[in-house]
């Protein structure tokens, strides 16, 4: 049985950090129809990437709403948002990522559903928090990364602002989305009571960085300082970072200066030490360590310090994971098919239960696909008792 | 507000980053959390500083981590100690561990015996690659799975190598699983009544960070990501003018939108390269470039005007400073000050409103063994 077995959630969010939060919820057993306005639905199924389209989407939109039922209705209409009144008497939890104030005027805020169903569990994803001068603008994943500081840790001390290659801000967001959730749940299942869960990309940006935030406020409020090459961190000293060697990359975590200086031979760094000088002078270590590492292919250095119990890896693309026996044994692709039968690969749940990898079947739904049997389904026919609700 | 995890107990005993941060996400939600710490030592975080700062005898690392939790000092291969913390499993709803494969199976504390100890415990472990196959014992550190997932070739430019994240992102996410697999098998508990495992790892809370842009690699043929050229790319799998640019005086993000009205907008001319949308991801580098040309002639306060104006996405680049001084970081109130005793450390409080509510705790990080007199007398632990 998967641990979320016989939940209903009802998701009228978009994009990616709400849908991934319900994503979650779909693979450890909840229900989620995803309820998308007539003709384009989700904004995210025609936000290509690599301008790739698969029977007719976008594969982010694939990858993010597999797993999930949906139902189109306009909110802006009445009977339509009358169906949705009745579909949410059924509903253990309700999620949403419109800007501050939508939900309220469509009448389908926390206190308006609340009164449809008094213990529900209501999730929002705002960019900035439900008040405020930024409450307005648009949440948006580079946009947050930019406003957090986030930019100035990856990358080279002298590369300018870098950007983290993914929509990292808005995965966290849905995570803590999710946690949110999962916890009143738990709390619905012992007590009975139902609540709200509120996440801002923002808090979620800062959450995500509270180690270097943290370091921030307590060290002076000093800028964080990158390293001039091989950074990983911008807080860490040397050797942290990612080396060239003659034949690829070679990944260094902590590791003592002068035992390394011994096992790579590498008589540059002889004089140098841990703790303070490790960071002090990282700079100079990362360079010294840089030219004797090409010295060598990265399977040479591995042979040598793997055995020394040095935390340090090689450098793979996908295509090298892919054939990796470290990989194969994870089980981690999936294959799902949408209900035309066209079927795709992605990768699946990472957390097991009890042991068991949390595989789906279930591809992406078409737009509206499920309206019929949704509407069958709990009887969702617009009658004159309809609850009146307190708007 | 009653906390949702109000009257749960936990019993953390992992160490470092992935572990603890799911302890104090289940901590600021209204469990009690008690750390599980070796004498003396502790968890090796305490020693681990980042910029050599600490606090007392603890880093400042540490403290950020294990707030708001209490410390229980036990050598697990001391039959006494191991006796009492036996007793002290029996009696929690929640313990979880760090440790490489094989190691609680030597004390005796995997979930098979603790379940006998325990039957409605639910039992959380973190590996860094599972607990099989060629990489099971190699030490799941962060960098190191970074640079295994293929996750360092998503940022930086072309010819650039592998850039990592600058951050912990892979114990940070799988601390992020674990808590959601943890509350999952709580709700499950509620309905049967046993017991669950919940594994997660470093590499598979990585490969799901890259869910999307997997996916699309799965589909296309198994391309790997091509990464612009031009400095200040975003994203690799997005179109123009996804990116950062340098400005007269400062940087703009500028995310996806409309490149015929930005361009507009901007004084850009780009009818050399941009013929339809198509351009916008074939033509991306030429389109970044003339953009980055262009916005270098006035300052981010002038772009940002005319920008906003017209609802296109973008914004300033902004390091800490200039970030925690914007307004919107003060009315999210997301800094929270730890009471020391004799000072005070300042930290982010928990992400999560709850019932309309922002989640505080003042509670500083516990010293080792700072518990074990209470804990033995309230738990009558012998």
């Amino acid at each position: 049985m998967l641990p979320l077995e016989g939940y209903l959630v009802i998701d009228f969010s978009q994009f990616l950090s709400g849908p991934s939060a319900s994503l979650r919820l779909a693979d450890m057993g909840a229900r989620v129809i995803k309820i998308e306005r007539p003709e384009t639905g989700d904004i995210c199924r025609t936000l290509y990437t690599s301008d790739l389209v698969m029977n007719g989407e976008s594969s982010v939109f694939h990858a993010i709403n597999r797993n999930k039922e949906s139902f189109q209705a306009d909110l802006k209409n009445e009977a339509d948002a009358k169906l949705i009144r009745n579909l949410l008497s059924h509903a253990d939890v309700v999620i949403h990522n419109f800007r501050p104030g939508v939900m309220e005027r469509l009448g389908f805020d926390y206190q308006s559903v609340k009164a449809i169903k008094e213990d529900i569990i209501y999730g929002e994803i705002s960019g900035y928090g439900p008040e405020g001068v930024y409450k307005d603008r648009p949440g948006q994943d580079l946009l947050l990364q930019s406003l957090t500081g986030l930019t100035w840790l990856t990358g080279n001390a002298d590369d300018g602002p870098i950007a983290m290659g993914l929509s990292i801000v808005d995965m966290l967001a849905g995570a803590h989305l999710a946690q949110g959730l999962l916890a009143c749940m738990y709390r619905k299942a012992i007590s009975g009571q139902g609540g709200s869960v509120q996440v801002s990309m923002m808090e979620s940006a800062y959450d995500f960085q509270f180690e270097t935030i943290t370091t921030f406020m307590n060290d002076g409020g000093h800028n964080p300082v990158r390293s001039a090459a091989s950074n990983a961190n911008a807080y860490l000293g040397a050797p942290y970072g990612i080396y060239k060697t003659a034949n690829g990359y070679l990944a260094l975590a902590m590791g003592s200066i002068p035992f390394l200086s011994k096992l790579l031979d590498c008589q540059s760094l002889r004089n140098f030490s841990d703790g303070a000088e490790a960071f002090e002078k990282r700079d100079e270590i990362k360079a010294l360590l840089a030219a004797h590492l090409q010295t060598q292919t990265t399977q040479k250095w591995l042979s040598v310090l793997e055995p020394a119990d040095i935390w340090c890896a090689d450098v793979l693309d996908w295509n090298q994971l892919m054939e990796h026996d470290g990989f194969k044994v994870l089980d981690m692709v999936q294959s799902v098919s949408m209900s035309d039968g066209f079927s795709y690969k992605t990768t699946r749940c990472p957390v097991r239960i009890d042991g068991e990898l949390l595989f789906s079947s279930k591809g992406s739904p078409r737009l509206g696909e499920d309206n019929e049997r949704i509407i069958r389904e709990f009887g969702l026919v617009p009658t004159v008792q309809e609850h009146t609700l307190d708007l | 507000m009653n906390k949702p995890l109000e009257g749960l107990l936990v019993l953390e005993f992992c160490q470092f980053l992935a572990g603890p941060s799911a302890g104090l996400k289940l901590a600021d939600m209204g469990a009690r959390v008690i750390k599980i710490e070796r004498p003396i030592k502790g968890d090796a975080c305490r020693q681990l500083a980042i910029k050599n700062l600490f606090v007392d005898e603890n880093s400042l690392l540490f403290h950020t981590i294990n707030r708001n939790k209490e410390s229980y000092a036990a050598d697990l291969k001391d039959p006494a100690d191991l006796k009492r913390v036996k007793e002290l499993i029996a009696k929690v709803d929640v313990m979880t561990h760090n440790f490489r494969p094989g190691v609680m199976e030597k004390i005796g504390l995997d979930f098979q015996s603790v379940k006998t100890i325990n039957p409605r415990i639910i039992y959380g472990v973190v590996t860094g690659y599972g607990n099989k196959g060629p990489w099971a014992a190699k030490p799941g550190q962060d960098l190191l799975v970074q640079s295994v997932s293929g996750l360092t070739y998503l940022s930086g430019m072309a010819d650039e190598g592998p850039v990592p994240f600058g951050l912990s992102v892979a114990d940070i996410l799988c601390g992020n699983h674990l808590t959601q697999g943890i509350l999952a098998a709580l709700i499950k508990r509620a309905k049967t009544g046993k017991g669950v495992l919940v594994e997660a790892s470093l590499l598979e809370s990585t490969l799901d960070m890259q869910f999307e842009v997997l996916t699309t690699y799965f589909n296309d043929g198994g391309k790997l990501p091509r990464r612009s050229a031009v400095k200040g790319q975003g994203h690799s799998y997005l179109s123009a003018p996804y990116g950062i640019y340098q400005t007269a005086d400062a940087y703009l993000a500028l995310a996806m939108g409309n490149l015929q009205i930005i361009s507009t907008l901007i004084g850009c001319d780009l009818s050399g390269v941009y013929t339809d949308s198509r351009s916008s991801f074939e033509k991306r580098d030429e389109i970044m470039l003339l953009i980055a040309e262009r916005l270098k002639m006035k300052t981010n306060a002038q772009w940002l005007s005319i920008l906003e104006a017209s609802d296109i996405w973008c914004a300033p680049v902004l390091n800490y400073q200039e970030a925690t001084a914007l307004p919107a970081f003060k009315q999210l109130q997301i800094q929270q000050p730890l009471d020391l005793g004799d000072g005070v450390i300042n930290t982010t409080r928990s992400p999560l409103q709850l019932d309309g509510e922002k989640l505080y705790s003042s509670k500083a990080a516990p010293e080792i063994g700072s518990g074990n007199d209470i804990i033995n007398q309230e738990f009558n632990l012998v």
